[in-house]
């Protein structure tokens, strides 16, 4: 049983989480429309890592069945469209497995059409095809969903603009500085040159949302594989070490 | 060393992957001593965003989190802390939870009750953070080391939710992403 502290006359000791610099898209951006009137103006202000920062929901586990993870399977019939395995690992930037961190996927179906009543791209919907998954990574912080690979689908961002063929991605981590939503891209796409959202990420980091074909996770006459690990913020290793060392 | 995925927006259809039926509800409706927070999340032109999603996360009401980084030990009991909800057409959300309790900082200080928001949406390239105080503690929120950081009294203030009709229960707390009474956010 953990010894119950009265913390605030003698300080704790909290873990403390790298701040990245140069890979987040900036917030204002103007070759994304949609930037224009939702972007903040003014300068964030900086908050300390402190309780409600490097804790957060470790929820999962009882919102998941396996069942969850096969996006093909969730109806009477097959989804149309190419079968595919997208599968991977979730790490913190200090390399250590992200274990039991809840994982939730969204996307279009095959024609890149979302099953959502604002999407009116006129490509046919699939009665055969949610677009919703769910899982939660095992104890290595690995993942694995079955899926049809989503078409690419046209927006009104700027003239003849279509979006690169993508899967959302939304996780947790351990801690509410680990927080992620991202989009999974496919290696290859010749829609990445004109696209602001991809194109937004600073040059250098744009490839870490591509996905690697694999053909070891591609399973013989059934579908293809991809793969693509996540990484969340590690933990200041200099900040861990100094707390480590002041005990 | 892995190098860090980057964040992207969550565009204008995440209503299909990420609300869930309990998702408003950090404790069920009904619950002794709930509150509830309820806002519109508005942009630049003050107009409302109906496609974005509010996430909250916040200690019990006794300061402490379900959680192992906790390095006081484990709570009295568990508590989800966590609640997330999409905005309707007239931008609006709803939280019902309890209010947490004050929380001890490293270097002795204390900050006072609060929630941290993430505010997801079509146009957003990366979350916004911000963070809901109350209005029924002002002492404490004028002791508290991140309100205090803000510098300028009218930017913390839209920090601090208000009373609805006098009611502490009854919260209101509206997120403006841009403007003249923008929200202030963080960079956590």
């Amino acid at each position: 049983m953990a010894i119950d502290r009265p913390a605030a006359r003698a300080g704790i000791d909290l873990p403390r989480y790298e701040r990245p610099a140069g890979v987040h898209p900036p917030l204002d951006f103007a070759g994304y429309r949609s930037t224009a009137l939702r972007a903040p103006h003014r300068p964030l202000v900086l908050l300390p890592h402190r309780l409600t920062e490097v804790t957060g929901p470790l929820l999962g586990a009882d919102r998941v069945t396996p069942a969850d993870a096969d996006l093909t399977g969730q109806h009477e019939g097959e989804p149309l469209g190419q079968r595919i395995t997208v599968s991977g690992q979730v790490l913190d930037s200090g390399g250590r497995p992200v274990p039991g961190t809840l994982i939730e996927i969204w996307q279009p179906n095959a024609a890149g059409r979302y099953r959502h009543s604002v999407d009116n791209h006129p490509a046919p919907l699939d009665p055969n095809f949610t677009g919703v998954g769910r899982c939660v990574t095992d104890a290595e912080g690995r993942y694995r969903f079955v899926t049809i690979k989503p078409g690419s689908y046209p927006w009104r961002n700027h003239p003849n603009a279509w979006r690169p063929a993508h899967i959302h991605f939304s996780l947790f981590g351990r801690a509410f500085t680990q927080r992620l939503v991202t989009q999974m891209y496919f290696p290859g796409d010749p829609l990445f040159f004109q696209d602001p959202i991809f194109n937004s990420v600073p040059g250098h980091a744009r490839d870490r949302m591509i996905s690697r074909f694999d053909l070891s996770l591609t399973e013989p006459e059934w579908s293809l594989g991809f793969a693509w690990d996540i990484v969340l913020r590690g933990r200041d290793a200099t900040a861990f070490e100094e707390q480590e060392g002041g005990r | 060393m892995p190098g860090l995925t980057p964040s992207q927006t969550v565009g204008p259809f995440l209503a299909i992957g990420l609300p869930w039926p309990d998702g408003p509800f950090v404790v069920p409706e009904g619950t002794d001593g709930a509150i509830t927070i309820t806002g519109r999340v508005l942009d630049g032109a003050g107009d409302p965003v109906p496609d974005a999603l509010v996430e909250t996360w916040q200690a019990d009401p006794g300061g402490r989190f379900s959680h192992p980084d906790d390095p006081r030990g484990a709570a009295a009991a568990p508590f989800r802390g966590f609640g997330r909800c999409p905005t309707g057409a007239d931008g609006s959300y709803r939280i019902v939870t309890r209010k947490p309790g004050p929380l001890p900082c490293p270097d002795g200080r204390t900050e006072a009750p609060h929630l941290d928001v993430s505010v997801f949406a079509r146009g957003l390239l990366d979350r916004v953070v911000t963070r809901i105080y109350f209005p029924d503690e002002g002492h404490a929120n004028v002791a508290d080391p991140v309100l205090a950081s803000i510098g300028d009294p009218a930017r913390a203030a839209t920090l601090i939710a208000h009373a609805e009709h006098g009611a502490a229960a009854r919260l209101r707390f509206d997120i403006h992403l841009q403007g003249e009474h923008e929200t202030v956010f963080f960079d956590v």
